[in-house]
């Protein structure tokens, strides 16, 4: 036996004895014994008129927390743009063709899926955008749910296509206004004479399309923000090629 | 207390996940992650944290899945592209160094 399985064989036995030692002492699942989440639990639906007390929290009782991870998407997709933009010397490379530019597929079958798709993906990613505040979901999910439409599109059709339907200009405008309209959002309390991202609209009743009063208005910013977001990343990944399609 | 499902679920988990890292091909490896991303929801899912099942579906089935395979095209259009540069100048076509043609190009 080489020494690297005997060593292997040692740690292997050591994980498995102290992962077993210490999944004995697991409380069991569902298992809770915070006083917060219980307290947020019984008042929240009465509080904010929202059925989904996890976007209570995160939207409201914990607002700043998610402005904050709003903020880490945003400069994570501008590290990425920044960090594969078109470099000086890479200009030269423009004028040659290295490999074929990507045509529309031939495939039938993938074009009347992508149809298909298209518009189910739109109309859910909106729906889970709007619903944050009522059911699981959100701005965020809601969000990578819409750019998968732009996908979906860059995968079964013409650039152009895609170009038409993302245009640059309106993709990082989107990010923008999204990450900015979290913080008038928040700054709105400031007006009413509130605390920075109180909840000061119209709460709505619970359970409806309209409540949760901001919750609903944060999920809206979060929403576009998101979805630009991903498209942005991935128009980042594709731009060579978009550009020597469109040519 | 845990029920048959989650039990089923945790141990597909621990098999997935063996698998993605057992997986040698880059390409592979993304659509074996993407699967890998979908049980992970369901766990979440019936561990009644549909909130979080559902940032991990698009973020696990759909998002890292994308990132992956667009930087593996990147990677090999860039492959490509020194591949090409490099057997132009292996050939040594004198005032070709400039603007190096693709081999399949000049044929």
């Amino acid at each position: 036996m080489k020494a690297r399985m005997i060593l292997f064989a040692l740690g292997a036995a050591g994980l498995a004895t102290v992962t077993i030692a210490g999944a004995r002492g697991i409380p069991p699942a569902g298992a809770y014994h915070g006083a917060y989440g219980e307290v947020l639990n019984a008042v929240a639906v009465g509080e904010r008129k929202a059925t989904d007390v996890v976007s209570a929290v995160n939207f409201d009782y914990r607002g700043l927390d998610t402005l904050g991870e709003e903020f880490i998407l945003f400069a994570s997709v501008i590290a990425v743009s920044a960090i594969l933009r078109k470099q000086e010397d890479e200009e030269e490379d423009e004028s040659e063709d290295h490999w074929e530019p990507r045509k529309a597929p031939d495939s039938d079958a993938v074009r009347v899926l992508a149809v298909m798709l298209v518009p189910l993906m739109v109309c859910f990613g909106i729906y889970m955008v709007t619903s944050g505040a009522v059911s699981p979901g959100g701005g965020f999910q809601g969000g990578v749910v819409l750019a998968t439409a732009p996908l979906l599109v860059y995968l079964c059709a013409h650039a152009k296509s895609y170009l038409r339907i993302a245009p640059p200009p309106l993709v990082k405008g989107g990010e923008a206004v999204g990450a900015a309209g979290y913080a008038l959002v928040g700054i709105l309390g400031l007006f009413a004479g509130k605390a920075f991202l109180e909840n000061v609209v119209p709460l709505g009743s619970a359970g409806e399309a309209w409540s949760g009063g901001t919750i609903f208005l944060l999920n809206l910013t979060v929403g576009v923000a998101v979805a630009a977001g991903f498209v942005e990343l991935l128009s980042v990944f594709v731009e060579e090629v978009l550009r020597k399609e469109t040519k | 207390m845990i029920g048959a499902v989650q039990v089923l679920l945790l141990l597909l988990v621990a098999f997935g996940s063996m698998q993605v890292v057992r997986t040698r091909d880059p390409l592979n490896q993304a659509i074996a992650v993407s699967l890998y991303g979908l049980v992970l929801a369901l766990v979440f899912f019936v561990f009644q944290a549909p909130d979080v099942a559902l940032s991990q579906i698009v973020v696990g089935a759909v998002a890292l899945p994308l990132m992956i395979v667009l930087t593996l095209l990147k990677v090999k259009r860039n492959d490509q592209a020194r591949a090409a540069e490099e057997r132009a100048q292996a050939d040594g076509v004198e005032g070709d160094a400039q603007t190096p043609q693709p081999a399949e190009a000049r044929e």
